[in-house]
């Protein structure tokens, strides 16, 4: 029998016992939707988790950090290639050669320090770190009080809500953060810091800068600042500092305890030629070395080619740093979810799929006669077991098409009652709700087979039915 | 022992059955519905099967039409031994050289008769468009073309026969093979029946086998008597009266005698 006759006779068999497939039908949607439902909340959850991960910046970056330098991140420390002394220093043409890896965005040097800023004449110790342009994107910006920097060379900062906290003398609340990040602005926004800092100055006699020029003018430094001698002197200055920018987030919170809690503009912080915590491990070496950076960021165009990256700069003799392995690690705690989830949901198909079975059983000995009638008037057994595979399919499509859109309700209404939950909290809205294009293929696919499977016993039963035996049958 | 006389084209009858056996178990007695059957049947003959219930007369015709198959001994339908044949083969067999008709009608009662009729043309995989035309000449044929649209339980039985006799022949077989098809109809309606079924034989050339217990109606009707007593033949005798009768004009008004 052709595909349209056997839909059709299918069709028109299911609609004969219409109360009993219609039950059977809303069996499967239910279970369907029970699995698209596990599943969509799964899928929402880790698009939800990587969408903050991502926005935070987390994922785009690798950390470099030169082998000399023993106090790295730990992370896959390499013991092969050259020794640590011998290993190739961080400066500029390395950021340069960096930078023009494939798929690089930008290469940054890191430069981090602890340093005393002023305020209103009262000393507060920070770590402070510098920042490019690009940052301005950064998730934890988002909801920034003020602005960011005006230019990479402003003599601007940006403190975090933590700090705020600090300089107007309120202890910050532990548990439950209630602080409005506004009402901390507002009183410091345009407000000047005084940052007194070491410079690190090439040596005193070829110094071509006066004190007071250098914290402005001092040229970036680059190859053509060579030291004439090993050592360097250590300067004390001072440098003006508006605040533009109160963050609510922290935007460092990959870097655990050294993370700062004011940023600098990076081209500023450059020019400032702040003494750091490597330099003094570079009184020694030889007196060509250019300035030498304690690490260097590296910004990725998509999180998928860290990696390759990676693998890119660690050849050059440097070792790297990102939360690849964290996000490996996420992507496998949400693929045991899905799987836990998917189960599940498949429990209530499984249910259906015994329905399934009973609604075809009991048509065969119900249409007994009929299929004796098939078969007396030329059926083959092919026939009859298509037939009653056509059903099963055919409950399958549609209690997936049905159950599919429930699921998909469903979703809906969690999501909606927890958003109305989270307003209730005073939090923001969340998404995490997703039923992707495939999933909706997929689950549909899927009643669809598990109908067929069904459909296995109760289509043979129907096809080894003798006929003479089922004529004789009343 | 079957009277050999007209015969396929190539020679060998039409229907040909050398010691058939049917036996069914029942518990630990066997059943001998059919038992050790020869009978010979021409190509274009019309032949009664008659005999008491019992008698394996309706497992004779279950044999022929492929519906069953024998314990022992052989069926060859046009030079086809049926219990050579496999499962699918024999579908085929049902499906194109064998046309049926029962005693209650068999149609399919969630269809309408133009769908019943149509039925065996999609087994069959006749296209589409084709099957429209030929339900509805078939039906015609048999007088229900103002009933193609109704299903079976609004007709009469008459007409429900007429619409399974439509369906038998769909498909052009060769052999036309009736259980009881006048047991359910009352006497008047019977002989339209009759009727028609002498019709298909004769214009159309098929064979005929036909089951009864009623004797005067095969004796109005068939070329030959063939009688059955515990599965075993008891009496094969050619048909004066229909012969003649044939020669008459069918009318439905002349009365028969159950």
């Amino acid at each position: 029998m052709k595909l349209p006759d056997l839909t059709e006779l299918a069709v028109r068999n299911l609609r004969e016992s219409l109360l009993r497939n219609s039950l059977t039908t809303v069996g499967i949607s239910v279970g369907v939707a029970s699995l698209v439902a596990m599943l969509s909340l799964g899928i929402g959850l880790q698009q939800l988790a990587s969408r903050r991960l991502m926005k935070s910046g987390l994922f785009d970056t690798v950390v470099v950090t030169s082998r000399r330098d023993l106090r790295n991140f730990g992370h896959e420390e390499e013991r092969s290639g050259p020794a640590p002394g011998e290993s190739r220093i961080l400066d500029e043409s390395t950021r340069q050669e960096i930078e023009h890896l494939p798929n690089v965005l930008e290469a940054y040097p890191d430069i981090r320090f602890i340093t005393e800023l002023h305020y209103e004449d009262k000393p507060h110790l920070t770590m402070i770190s510098a920042l490019p342009e690009s940052a301005k994107s950064n998730d934890a910006f988002e909801q920034m009080q003020g602005h960011f920097f005006s230019s990479d060379m402003a003599a601007e900062v940006v403190i975090q809500k933590a700090f705020a906290e600090e300089l107007l003398g309120k202890t910050p609340k532990s548990g439950i953060d209630e602080t409005n990040v506004a009402s901390l602005a507002s009183p410091l926004l345009g407000k000047e810091l005084v940052m007194r800092y070491a410079q690190r100055e090439a040596s005193p006699a070829t110094s071509s800068s006066s004190a007071k020029s250098a914290a402005k003018d001092a040229p970036i430094p680059s190859g053509d600042q060579s030291l004439a001698g090993a050592a360097y002197s250590v300067v004390s200055r001072e440098q003006k500092l508006k605040i533009v920018g109160v963050a609510d987030l922290d935007p460092e919170s990959m870097r655990g305890p050294t993370r700062a809690r004011v940023f600098l503009p990076l081209k500023l912080a450059e020019s400032l030629h702040v003494m750091q915590p490597t330099d003094l491990r570079e009184i020694s070496r030889a007196a060509t070395d250019q300035p030498a950076y304690s690490s260097i960021s590296v910004r990725v165009k998509n999180p998928s080619q860290i990696r390759a990256i990676e693998d890119a700069i660690k050849k050059m003799g440097f070792n790297t740093f990102s939360i690849l392995d964290a996000s490996r690690s996420l992507q496998q705690f949400f693929a045991v979810l899905d799987l836990f989830l998917g189960i599940f949901g498949s429990l209530a198909l499984a249910v259906a799929s015994i329905g399934i079975v009973n609604t075809l059983v009991m048509a065969i000995l119900e249409r007994r006669r009929e299929i004796g009638i098939m078969k007396a008037i030329g059926a083959s057994d092919g026939d009859v077991k298509k037939l009653f595979f056509a059903e099963a399919g055919a409950m399958g499509i549609l209690g997936g098409i049905v159950g599919v859109a429930l699921g998909w309700a469903i979703g809906q209404a969690i999501n909606l009652g927890t958003n109305i939950y989270l307003k209730r909290q005073a939090l923001p809205p969340e998404h995490f709700w997703a039923v992707p294009w495939w999933l909706v293929g997929a689950a549909i696919v899927f009643a669809f087979i598990v109908s067929l499977l069904s459909g296995l016993y109760p289509a043979g039963r129907a096809a080894r039915l003798d006929p003479v035996q089922a004529l004789r049958y009343e | 022992m079957g009277t050999p006389g007209r015969s396929t084209p190539n020679g060998s009858p039409a229907i040909r059955a050398e010691q058939l056996c049917r036996h069914y178990r029942m518990g630990e007695a066997v059943i001998r519905a059919v038992d050790g059957l020869n009978l010979q049947v021409r190509a274009g003959e019309f032949v009664a099967l008659l005999g008491s219930s019992g008698s394996g007369k309706s497992s004779v015709l279950n044999l022929i039409a492929g519906l069953d198959r024998p314990t022992s001994g052989s069926v060859v339908v046009h030079d086809r031994d049926l219990a050579k044949l496999s499962r699918e083969e024999l579908a085929g067999y049902r499906l194109r050289t064998v046309g049926m008709v029962f005693q209650s009608f068999n149609l399919i009662a969630s269809m309408t008769l133009a769908e019943n009729v149509e039925l065996p043309m999609r087994f069959a995989e006749v296209d589409r468009g084709k099957r429209d035309s030929l339900a509805r000449e078939a039906l015609t044929r048999v007088g229900l073309q103002a009933r193609m649209n109704h299903r079976p339980s609004e007709l009469s039985g008459g007409e429900q026969q007429r619409a399974a006799l439509a369906r038998a022949l769909i498909n052009r077989p060769q052999l036309l093979l009736a259980d009881e098809p006048t047991g359910n109809l009352d006497s008047r309606t019977g002989i339209e029946i009759m009727n028609m079924v002498r019709e298909f034989n004769r214009q159309l050339g098929m064979t005929v086998v036909m089951v009864t217990h009623e004797r005067a109606l095969a004796e109005r009707y068939a070329d030959r008597l063939i009688f059955l007593a515990d599965g075993k033949l008891v009496g094969d005798q050619a048909n004066s009266v229909a012969a003649s009768a044939a020669r008459i004009e069918p009318s439905g008004r002349e009365a028969v005698r159950p």
